[in-house]
C-alpha cells in the first residue's frame, strides 16, 4: 500500500524575514472561486461609480490676457509651452506646468487671428487683423524658465505687411512654408520672403481657416465664409476639390494618425469627419453641441478630438463616435474660441471669451502624478472590468451620466424636439408625394449642397 | 502547483476501505499524524463543528453549551467557553474573528475572545445556521420553519420567508450559486434565494423526512439522505436522480473538495469514492455507543472532522482535499496584516443579494428581448389573401344529385369556403400559440422529482 496525504510545511508558505515579500500561491480552479462573474460585475459597477467620484477634470485657469483669447498654438517640440493670442494683440507663451506666462510678444496692433509654430519649434508665426504677418523667435526649451524679459526686439524675426486682414495661419509640417488665410485667398509664405510665394483664390468670399495635412506636407484644407471646404495641393496651381455645405465651417483638423481623414467644426453645432479621398460624404457626424462649434483639435493619438463651442462647453469625441465622450464646463467659462489637445494626449487646453486659458485633464478621472506599479495595475484591472461590462444597463447608466448646465440641457432638448418635428414633417411630406419623388437622404450627405471640382 | 495531492493506492488484493486509521498513521509523516486526534469530551456533547474557509481554524459547539475555537496548525485552543445554554449550531462568519451560535432562544454573534457582540432576536429559535460569505448574509432556519437572511455588515434583515413545511433542521448552502436548500419532513427539498418569497425549486427526494443535504463543490451534484435509509445523488442540471444508494439512517453527509462523499450512520463513517459513489473508499468506526452528529471535511487538507456525542475526532482521508490553495481566496498561512487586507477586499467585493440565482452565469449577460418573433402584419395579410384567393379558385365538383348545382347554392358554398379559409387562418394562429405554451410546460417538468408539484402550480 502506498499512502500520501497533503503535507505542507509552514516554511514554504511564509516568509523567512520580515522584509521579504509574502509568498503567494495560486490556484485557478473555478470551483474555488464560485460567483466569480458576480464579483467581477460588482467590481465593474464600483469602478464606474469611482470614476464618477474621481471625475475632477478641471486643473486650473491661466489668467493674464486682458481681452478674449482668439487663437492658440502648441509647440510641437516642447511639451510645456503653449502660445495664446488675444483680441487686443497680445501674444503670450505659457508654461503649462507652472501655469504662468513665460514671455510676451507685443507688436500686433489689432486682434491676433492666427498662431502657428514651425515643426522644429524655433519660429512662431502670427497674423492678425492689422494686415501683418509676424515671425518670432521662440526661446529654447532650456531657457524657457529663466526668460522673463519682454524685450520685443530680441524676439522679432520679421514682420511683413500685406494687403488684407488675416484670419488664420498654419505652418507646414516638415518644411519652410506657412499658409495664411485672409481676404478671398490663401497665401503661401516662405520664412525668408517678405511676399507670398504662391496664392490660391477661389471665389470672392473670405477664407476663415487653413490647416496643413500632417502626412502630406503639400496638401492643405481651407474653409471659407461661402460655406465651402476646399483642399489645395501646393504642387498644382489650382485647387483639388471644393464642396459647399449648408452652413459655414469654422475650423478644420486633420487626423494625425490617419492623414487622409479630417474633421470640420461646423456652425450648425455638429462636426463632420470626412475622408479626403471619398468626398463629399461625411464618414461620421458628431452631434452634441448646442451652438456653433468654434474650434477643433485632434489628439496626437488620432483616436479622439476636442471641440470648443459657442455654447460655453468643451467636448471630447471619439474619432468615430457620434456623440461626445466627455463634456467640460464651468460656471465662469464663457464662449470657447479655441481648444488644443496637449502633445502627450493627456491634457486639453481651452481659451475662451473670459480672457482665461483653462487646463483640463483629457480623462476626467485620471490620477495625476507618479503612480506606483501596484496602483497602476489596479487601475488597469478596473478599466478592463469596466470595459467588459459597459454594455449592461446599470453600468452604462452610470458611465453615460453627465451633469449639464441647465441652459445647455434645455437647448439640447429643444434641438431634439426640433429635429424630431422636422423628421416627422418630412415623413408626412414623403407619404403624401409620389413614391420615389422624395428619396431619403442620409444625414452624412444631406448637409452638402454641391461639389465644385 | 506546489503541493502534491494525497492518495491511497492499494497493491494486489488490498482494498482501500480495509485500511484503518492506524495503518495510515504508520505510513504518513509526523506533521500529518497531528491531524489525527480524538478529543474526548463526554459531558457536554453531542458536538457540532465548523471550519473557516481556509481550513485553519475549527469551531466546535457542544449541545450543552461548550464553545471552542481551535487553531489547527498549533492545535491550541484560542477560546474555550461555556455558555450554559443549549447550542444547536455554530458557524464562522467571514473570518475566524467572528462566529454565530444558535442558542436555545436566540442567535448570538461572538468575537474570537468570546465577547457577545450581537443578539439576533429576529431569527427566533434557530436550528441551523449557514453563512454566505460572498454576500455577508447569515441565514438560518428556525423551529417554526422560517427562513431568515440577515446582512451582517448592516444588520438589515434581507429576507424572512415561511417554508410552510414545519420544523426542519436541514439547511445547506450550494457553494456554486449560493442558493440555500432546506430539507423537510415530507421528503421534499426546497431551494431558496433571499430575494423571493417563493422557493426556486421544490423537489421530492425521499419517501420520508430528509435528514441531510450536501452539495458538490462544482454545484452540479446534490446528495440527500433520508429516513427511508437511502442516499440519493442528484444532478442539479436536470433535477434528476443519478444514483440511489442504501446508506442506513445517515445523520450527516458532506462532500469534500475533491468530490468524495462522507456519510455517517450511528457510530460508523464511510467515505464514498469521488468517481463512483456506489464504491466505498474508506470506512471508520468510532467506539461503540458514540453517536455521530456531524461530519465535515476540512478545506485544503486530507482530513475529515467528526463531531459526536462524546467529543470531536479528526481522521485522515487521503486524496479528499484540494492540495493547492489560492492566497487570494483562502490562505491558511494568513498573517494578521493579510487578514485585515482581505477583510477590506471582500467587503469591497460584497455581492448584492440579487446576485443569488440558480444559474449564476446569467449575471453579466443581457436579457433576451421578450418579444417573440411574430410574423409581420403584412406577411399575415399576404398569407390570408393567398388563402382566400385559393379558396375562390376552387372548382366545385359537379354533383350528380339533382338540384345541387343551383347557381345561388354554388355561390353560397364558395362564399362559405372563403369564410372558412379566413377563419381557419385566425384559428390556426391562436392554436399555434396554445400549443407552444403547453410544450414549454412539458419541457420544464421532465424530471420525476419535480412532477408531484406540477399540478399544484398549474391550479
Amino acid at each position: 500500500m502506498r499512502v500520501k496525504v497533503i503535507s505542507r510545511s509552514a516554511d514554504e508558505f511564509t516568509r523567512e524575514r520580515s522584509n521579504d515579500l509574502q509568498r503567494v500561491s495560486r490556484n485557478y480552479d473555478p470551483n474555488l472561486r464560485t460567483q466569480e462573474k458576480a464579483v467581477e460585475y460588482v467590481r465593474a459597477l464600483n469602478a464606474a461609480k469611482l470614476d464618477k467620484v474621481f471625475a475632477r477634470p478641471f486643473i486650473g485657469a491661466m489668467d493674464g490676457h486682458v481681452d478674449a483669447i482668439s487663437c492658440m498654438a502648441k509647440n510641437p517640440s516642447h511639451l510645456k509651452g503653449v502660445f495664446s493670442g488675444s483680441m487686443d494683440g497680445d501674444i503670450r507663451l505659457w508654461d503649462i506646468a507652472s501655469r504662468k506666462t513665460v514671455c510676451q510678444y507685443p507688436g500686433h496692433q489689432g486682434a491676433v487671428r492666427g498662431l502657428s509654430v514651425s515643426t522644429d519649434g524655433r519660429i512662431l508665426v502670427s497674423c492678425g487683423s492689422d494686415c501683418t504677418v509676424r515671425l518670432w523667435r521662440v526661446p529654447l526649451a532650456s531657457g524657457i524658465e529663466s526668460d522673463d524679459s519682454s524685450d520685443s526686439s530680441d524676439k522679432t524675426l520679421a514682420s511683413y505687411v500685406w494687403k488684407n486682414a488675416f484670419w488664420a495661419v498654419d505652418h507646414q509640417w516638415e518644411g519652410n512654408l506657412f499658409a495664411t488665410a485672409g481676404g478671398s485667398q490663401v497665401d503661401i509664405w516662405d520664412h525668408n520672403r517678405s511676399q507670398p510665394v504662391n496664392s490660391f483664390e477661389w471665389g470672392n468670399d473670405t477664407v476663415i481657416s487653413v490647416r496643413f495635412n500632417p502626412g502630406e506636407p503639400n496638401v492643405l484644407a481651407t474653409s471659407s465664409s461661402d460655406r465651402s471646404i476646399a483642399i489645395h495641393d501646393l504642387r498644382t496651381s489650382s485647387s483639388a476639390i471644393k464642396f459647399q455645405m449648408t452652413t459655414k465651417t469654422n475650423s478644420i483638423a486633420w487626423n494625425p494618425m490617419e492623414p487622409m481623414n479630417f474633421t470640420a467644426a461646423n456652425e450648425n453645432c455638429n462636426c463632420y469627419s470626412y475622408d479626403a479621398r471619398k468626398l463629399p460624404e461625411a464618414k461620421c457626424v458628431h452631434k452634441d453641441h448646442v451652438s456653433a462649434v468654434m474650434d477643433i483639435d485632434y489628439s496626437p493619438t488620432g483616436r479622439e478630438f476636442v471641440t470648443g463651442s459657442y455654447d460655453r462647453t468643451v467636448r471630447i469625441f471619439q474619432y468615430n463616435g457620434g456623440h461626445s465622450r466627455e463634456i467640460y464646463h464651468t460656471k465662469r467659462m464663457q464662449r470657447v474660441f479655441c481648444v488644443k489637445f496637449s502633445c502627450d494626449a493627456s491634457y486639453v487646453i481651452s481659451g475662451s471669451d473670459d480672457t482665461n486659458l483653462r487646463l483640463w485633464k483629457a480623462k476626467a478621472s485620471e490620477q495625476l502624478g507618479v503612480i506606483l506599479p501596484r496602483e497602476r495595475k489596479k487601475h488597469e484591472y478596473m478599466e478592463a472590468v469596466k470595459n467588459r461590462y459597459k454594455h449592461l444597463p446599470e453600468v452604462k447608466r452610470i458611465l453615460r451620466h453627465r451633469h449639464l448646465p441647465k441652459p445647455i440641457y434645455k437647448a439640447g432638448l429643444l434641438r431634439r424636439t426640433m429635429a424630431d418635428a422636422e423628421k416627422r414633417k418630412e415623413d408626412r411630406r414623403r407619404a403624401h408625394s409620389a413614391p420615389g419623388s422624395m428619396p431619403r437622404k442620409s444625414i452624412r450627405k444631406s448637409k452638402i449642397i454641391q461639389v465644385i471640382e | 502547483m506546489q503541493t502534491e495531492e494525497g492518495r491511497l493506492e492499494p497493491e494486489g488484493l488490498e482494498k482501500t476501505w480495509r485500511f484503518n486509521q492506524q495503518s495510515i498513521a504508520n505510513e504518513v509523516d509526523v506533521a500529518s499524524r497531528k491531524n489525527q486526534f480524538d478529543l474526548v469530551l463526554p459531558d457536554l456533547g453531542p458536538y457540532t463543528l465548523d471550519y473557516t474557509s481556509s481550513g485553519r481554524y475549527m469551531l466546535s459547539a457542544g449541545r450543552k453549551g461548550h464553545l471552542s475555537i481551535i487553531d489547527l496548525h498549533t492545535l491550541k485552543p484560542i477560546k474555550d467557553m461555556q455558555v450554559r445554554e443549549t447550542v444547536r449550531d455554530v458557524v464562522f462568519l467571514h473570518n475566524e474573528l467572528f462566529f454565530a451560535a444558535a442558542h436555545k432562544k436566540y442567535t448570538y454573534i461572538y468575537n474570537r475572545a468570546g465577547t457577545e457582540l450581537h443578539c439576533l432576536k429576529e431569527h427566533g429559535a434557530v436550528l441551523k445556521l449557514q453563512f454566505l460569505k460572498n454576500h455577508f448574509l447569515l441565514s438560518s432556519i428556525n423551529k417554526s420553519g422560517h427562513l431568515h437572511y440577515q446582512d451582517i455588515t448592516t444588520g438589515q434583515m434581507i429576507g424572512n420567508y415561511r417554508s410552510g413545511l414545519g420544523r426542519s433542521d436541514v439547511l445547506q448552502l450550494n457553494p456554486y450559486n449560493n442558493v440555500l436548500a432546506s430539507g423537510h419532513s415530507g421528503g421534499t427539498v426546497r431551494m431558496w434565494k433571499p430575494t423571493s418569497q417563493a422557493q426556486l425549486v421544490e423537489m421530492l427526494c425521499h419517501r420520508g423526512p430528509v435528514t441531510a443535504i450536501a452539495f458538490h463543490p462544482n454545484g452540479h451534484l446534490m446528495a440527500t439522505a433520508g429516513m427511508d435509509k437511502k442516499l440519493k445523488i442528484w444532478d442539479l442540471r436536470k433535477y434528476d436522480v443519478v444514483q440511489t444508494l442504501p446508506a442506513g439512517l445517515a445523520k450527516s453527509i458532506d462532500f469534500s473538495q475533491k468530490g468524495m462523499l462522507a456519510t455517517s450512520t450511528g457510530s460508523f463513517v464511510q467515505v464514498l469514492d469521488s468517481q463512483d459513489y456506489s464504491r466505498r473508499y474508506m470506512i471508520h468506526t468510532m467506539a461503540k455507543g458514540y453517536q455521530i452528529n456531524k461530519v465535515l471535511f476540512r478545506p485544503y487538507e486530507d482530513v475529515l472532522g467528526i463531531g459526536h456525542s462524546s467529543g470531536l475526532s479528526s481522521i485522515l482521508i487521503p486524496g479528499s482535499g484540494e492540495p493547492n490553495f489560492d492566497s487570494w481566496v483562502a490562505n491558511p498561512y494568513e498573517t494578521v496584516k493579510q487578514r485585515r487586507e482581505t477583510e477590506v477586499r471582500v467587503l469591497l467585493d460584497k455581492l448584492p443579494p440579487e446576485s443569488i440565482m440558480l444559474d449564476p452565469t446569467q449575471i453579466g449577460n443581457l436579457r433576451n428581448s421578450r418579444k417573440k418573433e411574430k410574423p409581420a402584419k403584412e406577411e399575415i395579410e399576404a398569407e390570408k389573401e393567398a388563402a382566400v384567393a385559393a379558396a375562390k379558385n376552387v372548382s366545385l365538383k359537379k354533383k350528380k344529385t339533382k338540384g345541387r348545382r343551383k347557381p345561388s347554392k354554388v355561390a353560397r358554398k364558395k362564399q362559405e369556403g372563403i369564410e372558412q379559409a379566413k377563419r381557419s387562418f385566425v384559428e390556426q394562429n391562436e392554436d399555434g400559440v396554445m400549443k407552444k405554451k403547453k410544450k414549454q410546460k412539458r419541457v420544464t417538468d421532465t424530471s420525476i422529482a419535480l412532477q408531484p408539484f406540477v399540478s399544484r402550480k398549474a391550479t
